[in-house]
């Protein structure tokens, strides 16, 4: 059970970092920088602190429940 | 058929289908009450979920707050919509795998202790309180100015309605509602915005037309027109905003891990029938939430222009209805500073503090007259930030059926809200107080019964706190979410991912969590409100932020006690270890 928990982990951490790098990073930390860069007539940095980032926390929860799926399946534990 | 008599027939309407729902859906035992049976479609409880969380803020305060804040805006929409990310990875499916009634439930039994039961009783409480006055003062506006009653009756008929189907319904009638409030206040956000986006940038969908050219011929962008606009009348432009990036990142990080910690949103994922339900569930949440808060920042910016566009260096006498309307209701004040009869819209302060009228006397150009002292800005106008959705169709000249379509929304968003968190206290009330620690020997209906009335009191509590608000809608809900962020989650959190947290540990951590963020708050906002100014505040964060420190010190604080106190039973082990696999989940009943 401990390699389940490990793969959960590992995948929770690679979700969370794709999380923080576009909310935090590309939205606030960055913004400055990445508002130089046209986008659909947005500033990128804007258009990922107001939309951008909207979009990509959908995918992540989505990809996390797919890949969920399959561990939980591959370890057996699946409901 | 005239706004007001087609806004009688919209509202009714809406009210006749959920009371309808709720009376189709009554339950019978405290576990319907509870989590519906446990049986409820993850895409339903998706959209149920949505509605639970989208609240008169985001939808009556969200979209004003971004006009007005621009770039600043932001907080809210990576915030209220990141905290699903966290939902979904870190807690949703632990707590679905847990499988008990309530918050408390699970605190309280991973920390073995009544204690850490009744401290998070109490998080639960304040949490919910402070965002339920933020719904009541939501139903009030809207009621005043679409029922033309006054704010205090609006609420009263707004607890009335909540009454009926949160006391009755319970969570399984909670749900369905939830449901048919989702659709209609969709319905209501996206249809005005989609004929703005058309008025403004001929594109029909709003999220993209805020990147558009304007139709007016200026071959400009719509945030490139803002942002020159602005900066001309002497405001910040409304890409850049005007918050340290400190400030907009703890309000972010406080914003989403309250989220996360909201018990009413917490508990819609006890409602689905497995824990892969609860993952997939949380992502459908997303999409619904999604919709409404893509396009606010684009409602955002077109009010933004269009109030603009119609008042500034209008004289007061051309000035458009909507704008005399809100004047009447006292969410809009102008002074004529400079004698010119023209309204002046620039940076700052027009006077100080919120408007005060001497009862309804006219000046010369037929404005109600403002006593307030008035500031050195040239600024003339002060607009609530609250009312820019619901006057936005006003302003854009929408047929009447939108506006009355508006009203619906706004009310099912502010009640469906009220209702979710109405029965978290109770739930908290009747069973994790009566229940499990006062008088554990009653019976299932005796336990029914105590809920009923808690959530008969908590409405009551909630009329009184809607009939005297403490702050703009929005501010206040931003609390719940610092208390939320500093209690309720790490002690959560630490009880699925770490292993060997003790009761000691969580206990001294929500304690310190909830005191010293609960003190920050009280403190600028209560107690001193002159000091509230970025150079008083620690390190540079704003009271809205604070709960992300408070989160960071109820980690520090649970460590530092868990390692000099007992370690963890065996048995709390062992319990950890089930609700990290999925499989075994208890079975959901149908219904």
């Amino acid at each position: 059970m401990s390699d389940y928990w490990k793969e959960n982990i590992s995948l929770l951490l690679k979700l969370l970092t794709v999380w923080f790098i576009v909310s935090f990073g590309a939205g606030i930390v960055f913004v400055d920088l990445l508002n130089s860069i046209e986008f659909f007539g947005f500033k990128l940095g804007f258009w990922f602190a107001q939309q951008g980032s909207i979009l990509t926390f959908v995918a992540l929860i989505f990809i996390y429940a797919h890949k969920m799926k399959k561990i939980d399946e591959k370890y057996g534990v699946d409901d | 058929m005239e706004t007001q008599t087609l806004t009688y027939i919209f509202v009714g309407l809406s009210f006749a289908l959920y009371i309808g729902i709720a009376v189709w859906s009554r339950v019978g035992s405290t576990k319907e009450f509870y989590v519906a049976g446990g049986g409820v479609h993850p895409v339903l409880n998706g959209m149920a979920t949505a509605a639970d969380w989208m609240s008169a803020a985001s939808f009556i305060s969200m979209a004003g707050l971004i006009a007005f804040m621009g770039y600043d805006g932001s907080v809210y929409l990576m915030g209220w919509t990141g905290g699903y990310v966290i939902l979904a990875l870190l807690l949703a499916p632990y707590l679905r795998k847990f499988g008990k009634f309530t918050v408390p439930d699970f605190i309280g039994d991973r920390y073995y202790s009544r204690a850490a039961r009744l401290v998070a009783v109490v998080c639960l409480i304040f949490i919910s309180f402070t965002y339920v006055a933020g719904q009541m003062r939501g139903t009030g506006i809207v009621f005043s100015r679409f029922l033309e009653v006054d704010i205090d009756m609006g609420v009263m008929i707004g607890m009335a309605i909540v009454f009926m189907y949160a006391v009755l319904g319970g969570m399984k009638g909670i749900t369905y509602t939830q449901v048919a409030q989702y659709c209609v206040l969709i319905f209501a956000y996206t249809v005005p915005a989609i004929f703005i986006s058309i008025l403004i940038t001929d594109n029909p969908v709003p999220s993209l037309g805020l990147g558009s050219e304007l139709s007016d011929g200026s071959g400009m962008s719509v945030l490139q027109k803002l942002d020159t606009v602005l900066v001309d009348l002497g405001f910040n432009a409304y890409t850049d905003g005007s918050k340290s990036t400190i400030d907009i990142f703890m309000i972010t990080a406080a914003l989403m891990v309250g989220t996360a910690g909201l018990p009413h949103v917490i508990v819609r994922f006890f409602t689905v029938p497995k824990v892969s339900d609860a993952r997939r569930s949380a992502g459908w949440a997303l999409v619904f939430i999604a919709i409404l808060y893509m396009t606010a920042p684009a409602l955002g910016a077109f009010a933004r222009i269009n109030f603009i566009n119609e008042v500034n260096e209008t004289a007061y006498e051309a000035t458009p209805q909507w704008f005399k309307n809100w004047e009447n209701l006292g969410l809009i004040g102008w002074k004529d500073k400079n004698g010119d009869g023209k309204v002046q819209y620039r940076a700052g302060a027009p006077f100080e503090g919120k408007p005060k009228f001497e009862g309804d006397t006219r000046g010369v150009n037929g404005e109600r007259l403002v006593s307030n002292m008035p500031t050195k800005s040239q600024n003339e106008v002060f607009v609530d930030r609250d009312i820019m959705v619901l006057a936005n169709p006003e302003i854009a000249k929408l047929p009447g059926w939108v506006m009355a379509l508006v009203a619906a929304g706004s009310l099912a968003a502010a009640l469906s809200t009220a209702a979710g968190l109405l029965l978290v206290i109770s739930a908290a009330v009747s069973h994790d107080l009566m229940k499990k620690t006062f008088k554990p020997d009653i019976s299932d209906k005796q336990e029914l019964i105590y809920a009923r009335i808690a959530a008969a009191v908590a409405i009551l509590v909630a009329g009184y706190l809607g009939v005297n608000p403490p702050d703009y809608v929005a501010a206040v809900v931003a609390f719940a979410f610092g208390l939320a962020a500093s209690s309720l989650f790490p002690a959560i959190f630490m009880g699925i991912f770490i292993k060997s947290m003790n009761k000691e540990g969580a206990i001294a951590g929500m304690v310190s969590g909830l005191v010293f963020t609960f003190s920050y708050i009280l403190y600028f906002k209560f107690i001193s409100p002159e000091m509230n100014v970025a150079e008083n505040w620690l390190m540079g964060i704003s009271p809205e932020g604070i709960g992300a420190i408070g989160m960071v010190l109820n980690f520090v604080i649970a460590f530092l006690v868990c390692k000099v106190t007992k370690p963890v039973p065996q048995t709390v082990k062992e319990m950890v270890d089930t609700i990290r696999v999925p499989s075994g989940a208890g079975d959901a009943q149908g219904h």
